[in-house]
């Protein structure tokens, strides 16, 4: 359990230090939702239906963007040879190193949202709803895209086809993710959205790690 | 306590080495010699549980690789070609990490560092150390973290003689207490009464895959 | 298993199935198509253009139906390490393929004239769209790798994570359905199957089968043959040697 700490913390202090990835993925956020009203038109009441969705794929997008980077370094440097040698178990590794990148992308995206959700005129009931939502559906976006990492790490082309490997995955959570946000607008509760989107993550806690674990130890070899 | 019989490896199709047997007992070396592209450098991932043989079988103190690959690893170091060094870090955060893995403390780092000849560098940012230096300071985890079983792939690459010889008194010391070091290596290392593994091309592709 | 379990009781049984498969492909197709476009009756609701029925519902069953077969081979292949199994999953792969997208094709076809739209997003058809994304996906990890066998052990996990994905898919899509279009079309389903509908559809879908039978047994052959021939470039350009051990002398 130490070890899996020390791993998160290295991670932290790595993009800490490095500090472009964080911030571009948050850039990536803001400037691309502001993008949207200057394309498709500042009416308030169209912002305000499409713009719980636009705030998601962008989340999603962003997200997707940071994590190809997750085991890239690792395994050109030599670092994931030592990782698989050093006696921790793959799975928790994984969830070592996603988590790290959960805190270091997601969660300054999902903090951020509902200030972008005024800028594109969210109704109020949603914007909590909407907040809630990306903190429990980005976890589970970095897991998935994890195992898409690890399959892809070392490969040709690996950013496109993590792309096209990992965002049929997403579409569940972004599906119940932008659904709460528009059901509480509704007035019908956002509550059955959110608690699908805990359960997509309770499952992708066991599983995605141990997916990724099993692609990480082929890439290896 | 190491063991290795009729191991062959293969590389997508490429059959890279066939029929390698060694045993080894506490104290031993082994030197592994041969041409560029004869499979030293896969032997040895092979031996180190990362890359898994198409045949052949791996025994660590009697019992088989196979069947706990964690608990064998834990009993390893492996020094390969890349030397795992983040340019962001410190040379001392570098080897930290490393060395907080195995269970070590701080005092470790200090040991390691200095037993390589880079002790003076430990609060330099990791990118400007040369090659040199960079394959000592990967080397230094072999002190920091110890553990019986050492598998160095040319170790000596980039060192300067001085280097050199500190890298054959770690090895050394390690034999002197018990431990087994595999190093493989083209350039002139002395490990006294060491057996030698000469790798040569590997056995002809159609006897071992039968039929494609 | 033995990585390098032979292939030749493999071959020898292909031989013998495909001329088989192949005819009954043929035989099928015909009598299956006359029966589908000239002999059964015409849907009451939409007259003549229920007959891509017959074309599109057996397809989307095999696009099923292949990818089930693909995630049960690479479960075989990560599993026993069966060669044959890898080979076997990487050849169906291009089948489904086109199976799903004949399936996506005809659908809209079928679509247009019925619902008045090319495409909607419902659960069925949006399932399907990413089934053919899971195959292009799992094709294009096979070839990403310069080590071949690294590609295969990627696909095979992308096939297992999509067999899970898929019904979480249909499953969302289906509720966000009714999340958003509550009234105007709630179920969009095929017609009733109509008895005289069923004989000749029941036929495609025999002769669909037999299609794929003979498609993957000819594909599997040639992913074997191709094989092959990669090992027989690198005997070429290896001579016989061996690894010999030596007693202690070197300082």
């Amino acid at each position: 359990m130490s070890g899996l700490v020390t791993i998160l913390r290295r991670d932290l202090a790595l993009a800490s230090r490095r500090g472009s990835e964080a911030s571009l993925a948050l850039m990536f956020f803001v400037l691309g939702t502001v993008l949207f009203p200057l394309g498709i038109g500042p009416d308030p009441n169209m912002l305000a239906r499409a713009g719980a969705g636009l705030l998601w794929v962008m989340a999603l997008l962003a997200s997707l963007l940071s994590i190809e980077k997750l085991f890239q370094a690792d395994w050109e440097d030599g670092s994931l040879d030592l990782l698989v040698l050093s006696g921790l178990p793959l799975a928790g590794i994984v969830l070592a190193k996603t988590a790290a990148h959960w805190l270091v992308t997601s969660l300054p995206m999902a903090v951020a949202s509902p200030l972008l959700a005024l800028l594109l005129n969210v109704d109020a009931k949603g914007v909590a709803a909407l907040s809630l939502a990306l903190l429990l559906g980005t976890p589970t976006l970095s897991l998935i895209g994890a195992v898409g990492a690890a399959l892809t790490v070392g490969a040709r082309r690996g950013g496109v086809l993590l792309t096209l490997l990992v965002l049929p995955l997403y579409i569940p959570v972004l599906i119940f993710g932008a659904g709460a946000a528009e059901s509480a607008v509704a007035a019908q509760g956002a509550r059955a959205h959110l608690l699908v989107l805990a359960a997509f993550l309770l499952a992708a806690l066991p599983l995605c790690p141990w997916a990724a674990g099993a692609a990480l130890r082929q890439s290896v070899e | 306590m190491f063991e290795g019989r009729d191991l062959a490896c293969l590389r997508g199709e490429r059959l890279v080495f066939g029929g390698v047997d060694f045993a080894l007992s506490a104290g031993d070396a082994l030197l592994v010699t041969g041409a560029n592209g004869s499979g030293k450098s896969s032997l040895l991932r092979v031996m180190a549980g990362l890359l898994r043989p198409v045949t052949g079988t791996l025994h660590w103190r009697g019992q088989a690789v196979a069947e706990d690959r964690e608990g064998f690893a834990a009993e390893l170091r492996y020094v390969g070609h890349l030397d795992a060094i983040k340019p962001v870090l410190t040379v001392a955060e570098n080897l930290a990490f490393w060395a907080r893995l195995a269970g070590q403390g701080p005092d470790a780092v200090a040991r390691g560092l200095e037993a390589l000849g880079i002790g003076h560098l430990a609060g330099l940012p990791a990118r400007v150390l040369s090659a040199g230096q960079r394959r000592r300071l990967g080397l230094a985890r072999l002190i920091a973290a110890p553990a019986p079983l050492w598998l160095l792939d040319e170790p000596t690459v980039a060192l300067d003689t001085a280097s050199v010889a500190a890298v054959e008194a770690a090895i050394a010391e390690h034999r002197a207490s018990g431990g087994i070091a595999v190093v493989s290596t083209n350039a002139p290392v002395s490990l006294p009464e060491a057996r030698r593994l000469v790798m040569d091309e590997a056995e002809p592709v159609e006897t071992v895959a039968d039929g494609w | 298993m033995h990585r390098f379990a032979n292939p030749n009781r493999f071959l020898r049984l292909a031989a013998a199935i495909v001329p088989w498969s192949a005819a009954a492909a043929v035989l099928l197709f015909g009598v299956g198509l006359t029966y589908a476009l000239v002999l059964s009756p015409p849907d009451y609701q939409q007259s003549e253009t229920v007959r891509i029925m017959y074309v599109h519902v057996p397809a989307a069953w095999m696009a099923m139906g292949a990818y089930a077969f693909l995630a049960l081979a690479s479960a075989v292949a990560i599993v026993w390490r069966h060669p044959l199994a890898d080979l076997a999953a990487k050849a169906c792969a291009p089948i489904g393929a086109g199976f799903t997208a004949i399936a996506l094709v005809t659908g809209a076809l079928w679509g247009q004239p019925t619902w008045g739209t090319w495409w909607v997003w419902d659960a069925r058809l949006t399932s399907v769209l990413i089934l053919l994304f899971l195959y292009l996906g799992y094709m294009a990890l096979w070839n990403a790798f310069d080590d071949q066998s690294r590609g295969a052990r990627a696909a095979g996990i992308l096939a297992l994570v999509g067999v899970v994905n898929l019904p979480i898919i249909k499953f969302s899509v289906d509720w966000w359905n009714t999340l958003h279009q509550p009234a105007s079309i709630t179920r969009i389903g095929t017609p009733a199957i109509h008895p005289a509908m069923l004989t000749p559809l029941l036929l495609m879908a025999a002769a669909y089968v037999a299609f794929f039978v003979t498609l993957l047994l000819l594909r599997t052959r040639a992913e074997i043959a191709a094989r092959r021939v990669r090992t027989l470039q690198i005997a070429h350009s290896r001579g016989p040697a061996a690894a010999a051990m030596h007693e202690p002398g070197y300082s």
